[in-house]
């Protein structure tokens, strides 16, 4: 039903969002976890710089990145200085751009749930004796996993409604930077309204079915706080 | 205070009904391809001292504003970046009979910002001695075709395949070179030419026996008495000689087709 090249952008799509997802996890983490806890001033500075992709339009991030990556670009002019690649048109380019384009929707919810589990759990357990790593992973993170569901679904679902930052700095390359939303793009253009239908439609099934899991959930969750 | 919000209310209304009113009497709409703005803009300042009319120019890649056009965007004149899509809006009954016309030729060049990085027979493309080089889409964007057909007789099409990244339009490749990202693309003359400059860089201008000419067209999509005044004035000589500094090839009245 999908011709080649729109198959190759979907797995493209799913592997950028997923690679994604998973750093942002790992980074998210530690962010959030300071975020809600810290009584640091500097927190609403982080918070706002946390929260500019939600307002910025795409197009600046992926101007800056663009600038940031070439040659005579900070990021561009150290991977050229220690002999690496340079990251404009690659996937990893991609990955770094969808790093920072999605990070509000997984800090977020982390930021959330932790302040949400509160002090008392872990001031409780530190009587017990348990560490702090050990207070994070028995308490925080189970206590937080909507929060981390919530967090992973809209980090994997944004990532693959990104547009503008790979329009920038991707050059669509097939199999390396040729994703979805550029592949529908290139259909509207070249007037093949019939594949940008089935990529769009694609698109809004898949991203609906990776939305309802978590309002279900949060609701039965929240339903079930109340009785 | 109600009163006072009424009146305010009347008097927004009424305008906001001599704004639109002066829209419609004086405004003129062109969409135009990205590639021409820089002429463009000069063409509509000049029209505009001559005229009490204004133009408002909005810049996009062809293929979007024929979407935006036969969905019934509001603009009076279309100045595309090829011939197919003009051509289909007269075919379709969206676009003014027997008002297309060729309005200026497009040249390819493969350009470098550096000195020296493009010789003049352009065999740096033969030698492949670069890492990327940008074009435009082939798919769709004019000038992406014409780099395609270049790169086919050149007989390097193939080879160089993961050496290509594409910008969605003429102007993203111009972009990807401009920023060092690529080193070399094969983009417009006109974006690398200034009228009272020399060009910065080196190039080499893909000679026109290695590709389709690029001819641009607009056609009239309202039948208003300004737009038309408009579309004729970008055949007249001043307009002519602007498209010519910016590096475009100007048809003869043979060539301009339909009028």
């Amino acid at each position: 039903m999908l011709a080649e090249n729109d198959l190759s952008a979907l797995g493209t799509t799913l592997r950028l969002a997923f690679v994604t997802t998973l750093i942002l996890l790992l980074l998210g983490t530690p962010l959030a976890w300071w975020l809600a806890r810290t009584r640091n001033r500097c927190k609403v500075v982080v918070d706002a710089v946390v929260s500019l992709p939600l307002v910025l339009p795409p197009t600046v991030i992926g101007f800056y990145l663009l600038l940031a990556l070439g040659p005579r670009g900070p990021i561009g002019g150290l991977m050229e200085r220690l002999g690496g690649q340079s990251l404009a048109f690659t996937f990893a380019g991609l990955v770094i751009g969808s790093v920072v384009y999605s990070l509000p929707f997984v800090v977020q919810p982390l930021q959330d749930a932790f302040t949400s589990v509160g002090r008392r759990p872990f001031e409780e357990a530190a009587t017990l004796r348990a560490g702090p790593l050990d207070r994070f992973f028995t308490i925080a993170v189970p206590l937080a996993r909507h929060g981390y569901l919530t967090a992973m679904v809209l980090g994997f679902a944004h990532t693959i409604g990104e547009f503008g930052v790979v329009l920038m700095i991707g050059g669509n390359i097939p199999g390396e930077t040729h994703v979805l939303s550029i592949a529908i793009y290139d259909h509207v253009e070249a007037l093949e309204y019939g594949r940008a239908h089935l990529l769009s439609g694609l698109l809004i099934v898949l991203s609906f079915l990776m939305l309802l899991p978590v309002y279900a959930l949060n609701r039965r969750y929240r339903m079930g706080r109340v009785s | 205070m109600r009163e006072f919000i009424y009146r305010s209310a009347t008097v927004t209304v009424a305008l906001f009904g001599l704004a639109s009113f002066q829209a419609d009497a004086l405004d003129i709409r062109v969409a135009a391809a990205s590639n021409i703005s820089r002429p463009m803009k000069s063409i509509a300042a000049q029209f505009e001292s001559n005229t009490s009319h204004k133009v408002l120019l909005s810049f996009g890649s062809t293929g979007m504003h024929y979407a935006q056009i036969r969905n019934g965007a509001p603009f009076d004149l279309f100045f595309a970046a090829d011939e197919e899509r003009p051509e289909r809006l007269e075919a379709e009954g969206v676009a003014v009979p027997s008002t297309r016309i060729t309005y200026a030729i497009g040249h390819l060049v493969l350009w470098s910002p550096e000195k020296d990085r493009v010789d003049s027979e352009g065999r740096i493309l033969v030698q492949s001695s670069f890492e990327w080089l940008a074009i435009a889409n082939p798919k769709h964007a004019p000038y992406g075709r014409a780099a395609r057909e270049a790169l086919e007789s050149l007989e390097i099409w193939d080879v160089i395949q993961r050496q290509i990244v594409r910008g969605e339009n003429v102007a993203q490749a111009y972009q990807f070179v401009a920023t060092g990202n690529a080193e070399i693309g094969l983009i417009a003359y006109s974006q690398i030419r200034r009228a009272n400059a020399e060009t910065a860089g080196s190039w080499w201008r893909v000679p026109q026996s290695m590709y389709t000419p690029i001819r641009q067209q607009a056609v009239l999509l309202k039948d208003r008495p300004a737009a038309r005044d408009f579309l004729r004035f970008t055949s007249r000589n001043e307009a002519k000689k602007i498209l010519r500094d910016f590096g475009y090839e100007v048809p003869t009245e043979r060539d301009a087709g339909g009028k």
